[in-house]
């Protein structure tokens, strides 16, 4: 069955290190996701399993088979391109039979597994019509069915739902998943949309640079990231720098600027360490009585935009640094752009990290 | 102050239809008057004389044989290029070895070498004791209908090599890597998907491939010996020899069966099917083996070494020669033969000049014309195809019917002549390569420009000729280059002018008393300058960017 392991891969091009030093275990019949912004090495580590580009070091295991000098054609690989490469000069019939074709399986055989995979996907009745004349969402399903009906058990899309429109993407994003889970695949999933990840995957590894910063499921990245940056590129989050001012058995003391004191759980950090605290927009609790509770922080309200399911509000704290809440429109309290707030946040929904050696905002650029 | 005036009355010019429309008009009218018509039309005026050689049995069977060595040599060398310049296109297009740019460099040899150069060079090198015949005792290959193979073998595969080299750079590899990942070994990949994706540029390089073979002659006159002859060769036997209606007979059928071919050819070309049903997983999986690649590697390098680099090369002795044993002196001097020399020199690349400005001043209009539909689809679709027809004329062909057009016409002194000759041939060069160019840009970025509040003349110099500005280079340079290597339409157009390349002819044919040392270094000092030419002009273009 197909597990895919990853160990010590890196591969670069000319200078630039596209995959730096990763290891990965991926399960059979996971629905995994690589998610990074872009440039992270995300497709290339993609391609680098899929035998499309060979590492320069580091060993791939398909099904605990080493396939480092194996080709594409025989690593019984399923494929789906960003933009499908669905071949003009071929019908749908012709492009989802290619691989049985390519793969002697036999006429009727061949006919028999494109007829199934284009009746999955719906689109049994177009079999005649040309990539040209397709929707993007169509031509994203026959890209699916093409890379099926080649019988692989391990299946790889890169950027898969990228060139589709929001709507459509997010359709489509629940039917690959239980295509996958259906025909008890594995799935590897190349995205650069936090939400994308967070509704298909089992597990999701965050990339940055070429390296993996953290793999876990959906729910451990969001309420436990272990890297700055996977708090910031997974969910959002508000970022306040400060000082480690006291710790006991219970909590710690960090004092921000402006003589700010906010406590958390986290007491992973000694007195005197600079350190940033990651609070989520949608734990802060905006309030207009200025009553001084724990971990409160005032200052005056600079925006405020409904959007539909949530108000978003945006305040200028006392110190000068600039927080978001976000909180849901029906039960919440509506503010006045100006008005004065107190803004707080609960001991133990809250993360601290160790301030980055090369400052916060390069920690956090997405490129 | 005169660049700013000038440049707001061309833009307010630009802004009106009218003025536009009238731009687009002269252009057209330029095409037809001067570019197409008289080429084609001369041949019809004399349409009373053809009846002439059906009476002559001999002459006419003579003439009918020349017609089947043009055409058979042309699709027999245009099916040889691609069988041999496909693989070495796919080598420098894919290769990863830096000596593969090298190679590249090399490939356009036979293009730098003007084609009079080139078959003098061939004859050496096959044919003559100082070539490799001296190893086999005597001539490995005569002058006929086998060194006329040669000779249009490496000057057409070049053509297919560049031409296919520039399409696998531009493919998107994702089909092939496709078809990988559903199973198909490189091989079968290739023949079923990339192949067929690339089908309009391999019809491309092969239509230019024939195009070339038919329409050569200075370097087929220099290698076809006494008793070859093609279509061109009978032409110019013809018209030494002041036999008119054989000359017409055989330009006419020359120029319709090239034109019937290509329309044939952009008419079916599209819907030829490539065989991509069957697949041997076996055998192409062999096929796709390492060894047979290293085999396939090799063998296309060899070809390329033996049978067009070395020979198009091979006149480089001769010329050494030359300037070590005194040549050079008299040469310099311009001492008998080569007072006519220097002179002939002198009018190929004057008129190598006054053609690249005309053809930059007219073609660019008939290129915006084309690229940007502006007369609309169908108008544009069929000037896109007319542009086409001087390219596919066999030149010789061309010269005589456009010389005839204009004696019957207007009196046009020879250097006219000549230039019009020379227009009409590298018209296609550059209106095809700046119409391509200019298609390749997203019109929204002249759109943008003009909802900044460019005027139309405005956003045509700020945006498209600077996105242009390597394709108008290099548009010029193939006009330049190809206005140099003319021999065939000069020929016919000529009596008393004499281009480089026609002079090197009558130095070989024997017409002028030459030694092998003054044609060697002839053709040596030819390829050295157009070499320095392209080279400073390739260093301006460079330097640019």
């Amino acid at each position: 069955m197909p597990e895919v392991r990853l160990v010590n891969i890196t591969k670069k091009f000319n200078k630039i290190v596209a995959v730096d030093n990763v290891s990965l275990q991926i399960h059979d019949k996971e629905y995994f996701c690589l998610l990074g912004p872009s440039g992270c090495g995300k497709t290339t580590l993609l391609r680098l399993i899929a035998g499309l580009i060979e590492p320069d070091k580091g060993e791939i295991y398909i099904e605990n088979r080493l396939v480092n000098s194996v080709p594409p054609e025989d690593r019984g690989i399923g494929f789906v391109f960003q933009q499908y490469a669905l071949f003009p000069h071929m019908n749908v019939w012709d492009n989802v039979t290619y691989g049985p074709r390519v793969r002697a399986l036999g006429r009727k055989e061949s006919e028999k597994l494109g007829r199934e995979m284009l009746e999955m996907v719906r689109l049994f009745e177009r079999l005649d019509a040309f990539p040209s004349e397709l929707s993007g969402g169509m031509m994203q399903r026959v890209a699916l069915a093409r890379a099926l009906t080649a019988g692989a058990k391990l299946l790889l899309l890169d950027e898969p739902l990228g060139a589709l429109d929001a709507k459509i993407r997010n359709e489509l994003r629940y039917e690959l998943r239980k295509f996958v889970k259906d025909l008890e695949l594995t799935g590897i999933h190349v995205t650069h949309d936090q939400a994308e990840a967070m509704a298909i995957s089992d597990r999701i590894a965050v990339m940055r640079k070429g390296k993996v910063l953290q793999v876990g499921t959906p729910q451990e990245l969001y309420m436990n990231p272990q890297h700055i940056f996977v708090a910031h590129f997974i969910g959002e989050s508000n970022f306040l720098e400060g000082y480690i001012s006291k710790t006991n058995k219970k909590e710690s003391i960090i004092e921000l600027r402006g003589g700010f004191f906010v406590s958390t759980v986290d007491r992973t950090h000694e007195e005197g360490d600079k350190v940033v605290i990651a609070i989520r927009p949608e734990v802060l609790t905006v309030e207009k009585d200025k009553k001084r509770k724990v971990n409160s922080i005032f200052g005056h309200v600079e925006g405020f935009r409904f959007e539909g399911t949530n108000v978003r509000c945006q305040i200028r704290l006392d110190n000068g640094d600039l927080v978001v809440a976000v909180r849901p429109a029906l039960i919440t309290e509506w503010f006045n752009i100006g008005e004065k707030v107190t803004v707080s946040f609960p001991t133990e929904k809250n993360f601290v990290f160790p301030y980055p050696e090369k400052g916060l905002k390069t920690e956090l650029a997405l490129e | 102050m005169v660049h700013s005036s000038v440049t707001k009355f061309l833009d307010s010019a630009s802004s009106k239809p009218s003025v536009r429309y009238a731009l687009y008009l002269s252009s057209i009218t330029f095409f037809f008057a001067l570019i197409l018509i008289p080429p084609i039309l001369g041949i019809i005026l004399k349409w009373n004389t053809m009846a002439e050689i059906f009476k002559n049995p001999s002459l006419m069977s003579r003439a009918t044989a020349a017609i089947y060595a043009s055409f058979a040599i042309a699709i027999f060398v245009s099916i040889i290029d691609m069988v041999a310049g496909l693989p070495t296109a796919w080598l420098v297009a894919r290769g990863k070895s830096r000596w593969l740019n090298v190679l590249d460099t090399f490939v356009d040899v036979p293009f730098i070498v003007p084609t009079a150069t080139l078959g003098y060079s061939l004859l050496l090198f096959w044919s003559k004791p100082e070539g490799i015949s001296s190893l086999f005792g005597g001539s490995l290959v005569s002058p006929g209908w086998l060194l006329v193979i040669l000779l249009h073998f490496a000057f057409s595969y070049p053509v297919v090599v560049r031409v296919m080299v520039g399409a696998i750079l531009d493919y998107k590899r994702e089909y092939e890597e496709a078809a990988r990942t559903l199973g198909a070994p490189p091989f079968t990949a290739d023949r079923t998907v990339t192949f067929p994706i690339l089908k309009p540029s391999l019809i491309a390089s092969f239509t230019l491939a024939f195009a070339r073979s038919i329409s050569e002659t200075g370097a087929t006159l220099m290698v076809a010996g006494v008793f070859f002859e093609n279509g061109p060769i009978f032409i110019k036997n013809a018209r030494d020899l002041g036999y008119e209606s054989p000359l017409v007979f055989v330009s006419f059928i020359l120029i319709v069966i090239s034109c019937g071919i290509f329309a044939t050819i952009r008419l079916l070309g599209p819907r030829l099917k490539m065989p991509i049903k069957s697949v041997w997983p076996v055998a192409e999986r062999k096929l796709s083996s390492s060894g047979v690649s290293a085999v396939r590697n090799t063998s296309s390098l060899l070809v390329f070494l033996l049978l067009v680099l070395i020979p198009s090369l091979f006149v480089a002795l001769p010329a050494f020669h030359a300037v070590t044993n005194g040549t050079i002196s008299q040469a310099a001097r311009g001492v008998g033969i080569w007072h006519g020399y220097w002179q002939s020199l002198i009018l190929s690349y004057f008129l190598g000049v006054v053609v690249t400005l005309l053809n930059t001043m007219v073609g660019l209009p008939m290129a915006v014309l084309i690229a940007r539909k502006r007369l609309g689809t169908t108008l544009s679709s069929i000037l896109d195809v007319l542009v086409n027809i001087p390219l596919i004329v066999p030149s010789i062909a061309l010269g005589v019917s456009l010389s005839i057009f204009w004696k019957n016409v207007a009196f046009i002194p020879e250097i006219g002549l000549l230039t019009f000759a020379h227009l009409s041939i590298t018209y296609p060069y550059f209106v095809r390569s700046m119409a391509a160019a200019i298609e390749r840009i997203d019109v929204d970025l002249e759109n943008a420009a003009r909802t900044l509040g460019g005027r139309p003349f405005t956003a045509f110099r700020t945006i498209i000729l600077p996105l242009t500005k390597y394709s108008l280079f290099a548009g010029a340079i193939m006009v330049f280059t190809r206005s140099v290597d003319e021999t065939g339409a000069t020929l016919a157009v000529v009596t008393q002018l004499r281009t480089a390349p026609v002079l090197l002819v009558d130095w070989v044919k024997g017409a002028v008393e030459a030694t092998p040392l003054d044609i060697g270094l002839g053709c040596g000092i030819l390829v050295l300058l157009s070499f320095v030419i392209l080279l400073v002009l390739r260093l301006l273009v460079r330097g640019r960017y």
